[in-house]
């Protein structure tokens, strides 16, 4: 077995006193959810992972907060045991801050689940049903050399999977999770089996394409499990024994890894998931110390393998850039001297442009992360640290334990896959705006300065010539509204998460106020920035479901807009009045004032912070701001009250 | 390997797989004795000590195992 996949390597390996840790952990009476996943975070091994998966079921069976880890109902459908698995899946949740609760119907009763109304998964209302299928699951046929029939055979492969996805959601509306499937390493004629339509192989190869292209088209979630097993190798992934034994369909070896992978789709379904790349400089981004061996000196060229290592990490941060990652570095040097072979050095891959935050100093590299988070308005456990100095990744990890800090090896070489394997930018849909992100925040830096010249607030932002456009949900904006609803923490009124078919919902339901906000300025486009949900209330009143904002446009005064525009169209529905409620978290500080400001009048408070608020639609005339207005896709009556 | 170091090694593996610190291996010791000894832990038994003396065992040794009596005699045929 391959160490770094099948061992974890990129986590810390597991405490010698894990089991008292974990039996403190059990009988606390305090929250536990903090200690769960510092628990959670090393490798560990299967009995390690079942023992913790125990702890956290019984803490849940006796009323005990799981706190801050996120909720979430998982039901798992198989062909296969998975009795070993659904432990491994728990604890491994644990890792990624997410508090799973298994949902675990009868062996083999994967349609019958599925097609069902009123059958177990269905009732139990699950967040989201993962497949996990393997390929003896499929109705397949070989049929040797015969397209035809191959094609046929792929089709109804396709269209059972099709029929299951189906019944989930019009059964119980959940996210449906497929996996691919991973081929035998039997092979029948040899390297002719790729080739040959009706082979085992060809037709799997063909199934998961088509599968592939199916989940992006219907809003469900992928999980390569092919991908993975063909990375560990198919030969270790598949165990005859084991399958003959007791039906378990790969290796047990390997269940670990696969829990980690599971967790972590699940996590990035929450928008749990790193945002950030935080770089360490000398023996991380090139060979040497630029401060003792001098731009000559340090190693960052082709032809040299050790320059080569470090280019291939540049090369991985530059391509995380491009979809979307933001880029940020903390070293230890002084400012200039760090800064001159991204300057100087021309087989520098990363350029100075390239970063969106750079702190070359001499504080501890804590003080330096916590810089960066504030100057980007991310939360902390959106950040991944690379440092190849174990000093300065076990300071991070105690200093600041929601930051994720991958273990690395001596050698650089296996830097950017170790990097890359754990997963910390996993992501489930990728939308337009995640191209220009990473490109957001350094504009913002740009931003920041203008705003430090142009003396007042008003005047910079007349400047910056904003344009703000509003549209009610539709198909096109759909992902990207999953996407902020399932990751803004900090401004968001009620952090209410709704996955893709719940969005949808309110899409088509004309008794819901809907809308998508996108921001343009001087500088560029800011993508989608704001998403807002109404539900109807008591008589002529709109309850405010959902109030969200990226924080790359805060101090904008876009909130300000966003509530003239809801207005508008609350007096055109013939609205009276609009309530509003504050729910805390422990990230939306942010907006414990929001509806204050905005002219709202406080109707209650509760023990926990909740505030409730109304406003009055009669008379309510809240601040403008500078900046351009349009109004799309909105039905005819918008038309007719203007003209 | 001998017996009190194989004994020494199992007892720890029964620990951690069952989650029981209060268990004593004998000979005679079986599934029936122990509590959540069902088939699934069984299986997780076998792996965990499959990898802890770095042995492989058959499909059909395992099936014929009927006591801890017998899975010393594996191990020390093996280790």
């Amino acid at each position: 077995m391959n160490p770094l996949y099948a061992e974890l390597q990129w986590l810390v390996r597991a405490p010698k006193d894990f089991s008292e840790r974990l039996k403190a952990a059990g009988s606390s009476e305090g929250p536990l959810g903090l200690e769960l996943r510092a628990l959670a975070a090393p490798a560990l091994d299967l009995n390690q992972l079942t023992k913790l998966a125990k702890t956290i079921v019984k803490a849940r069976k006796d009323g005990k907060s799981l706190d801050p880890l996120a909720p979430f109902r998982l039901a798992v459908l198989s062909n296969s045991t998975i009795d070993l698995v659904v432990p491994v899946l728990v604890a491994s949740a644990a890792r990624h801050g997410i508090a799973l609760e298994v949902i675990q119907p009868s062996y083999d009763q994967v349609a019958q689940e599925a097609l069902t109304p009123d059958s177990q998964v269905n009732r139990s209302k699950p967040d989201a049903v993962l497949f996990a299928l393997d390929y003896r699951a499929l109705p397949l046929k070989l049929s040797l050399g015969d397209p035809e029939a191959s094609a046929a055979t792929v089709q109804g492969a396709i269209g059972y999977l099709q029929a299951l996805g189906n019944g989930i959601k019009a059964n119980s509306n959940a996210v449906c999770i497929f996996q691919t499937f991973a081929p035998p390493p039997e092979l029948l004629f040899g390297s002719l089996d790729r080739a040959l339509p009706g082979t085992l192989r060809s037709l799997l190869d063909s199934i998961n394409r088509e599968l592939a292209e199916y989940v992006l088209s219907s809003g469900a979630v992928l999980l390569d499990v092919a991908g993975l097993a063909e990375t560990v190798g198919l030969a270790d992934w598949h165990d005859p024994q084991l399958w003959n034994l007791g039906k378990f369909s790969f290796s047990d070896e390997l269940i670990p890894l696969y829990g980690d992978h599971v967790a972590r789709t699940v996590a990035a379904l929450r928008g749990k998931t790193g945002k950030v790349l935080v770089l360490d400089l000398d023996n991380t981004v090139w060979g040497g110390v630029i401060g003792d061996d001098g731009l000559e000196g340090i190693k960052v060229a082709q032809g040299d393998a050790r320059g080569e290592a470090h280019l291939a990490v540049q090369r991985l941060a530059l391509n995380l850039r491009q979809r979307g990652i933001v880029l940020a570095v903390s070293s230890k040097n002084t400012d200039a001297v760090a800064r001159e072979p991204f300057e100087k050095h021309p087989e520098m891959l990363l350029k100075l442009e390239h970063i969106a935050v750079f702190q070359a100093n001499w504080n501890d590299k804590a003080t330096n992360i916590q810089a960066i988070a504030e100057e980007l308005s991310l939360g902390l456990d959106s950040m991944v640290f690379l440092d190849d100095n174990p000093v300065e990744r076990g300071l991070v990890r105690k200093l600041l334990p929601q930051v994720a800090v991958p273990e690395l090896p001596e050698d650089p070489a296996w830097y950017a896959r170790t990097l890359a394997a754990g997963g910390y930018f996993e992501a489930v849909t990728f939308a337009g705006e995640d191209l220009k992100r990473a490109g957001f925040y350094q504009d913002n830096a740009r931003r920041a300065n203008l705003q430090k010249q142009a003396g007042g607030v008003d005047a910079y932002l007349a400047s910056l010539e904003m344009t703000i456009t509003f549209q009610p949900f539709d198909a096109t904006g759909r992902a990207r509204i999953v996407q902020l609803i399932n990751k803004s923490n900090q401004y968001n009124l009620t952090t209410r998460r709704y996955t893709d078919p719940e969005v949808a919902e309110a899409e088509n339901d004309p008794a819901v106020f809907t809308l998508q906000v996108r921001l343009a300025d001087m500088f560029g486009d800011n993508g989608m920035i704001s998403v807002l949900i109404c539900r109807p209330g008591e008589a002529r009143v709109w309850e405010i479901d959902t109030w969200l904002m990226s924080c790359r446009v805060l101090g904008r005064k876009v909130e300000n807009m966003v509530l003239r525009e809801i207005l508008l169209h609350a007096r055109e529905a013939g609205i009276e009045k609009l309530a509003g409620v504050y729910r805390p978290t422990d990230r939306n500080k942010l907006v414990v004032d929001h509806y204050a400001r905005l002219g709202f009048s406080k109707v209650s408070e509760e023990e926990s912070g909740l505030t409730r608020w109304e406003l009055l639609v009669d008379g309510a005339e809240p601040e403008s701001a500078p900046m351009k207005v349009e109004s799309q896709g909105f039905a005819a009556i918008r038309e007719e009250s203007l003209a | 390997m001998d017996n009190p170091q194989i004994y020494a090694r199992l007892t720890e593996i029964f620990q951690d797989v069952f989650d029981e610190d209060a268990i004593q291996l004998t000979p005679e010791l079986s599934a029936k004795d122990v509590d959540g000894w069902d088939s699934l832990s069984h299986i997780r038994l076998i792996l965990t000590v499959e990898k802890a003396f770095k042995i492989k065992l058959s499909t059909s040794e395992i099936g014929k195992l009927e006591n801890v009596g017998d899975l010393v005699a594996l191990i020390r045929a093996r280790a």
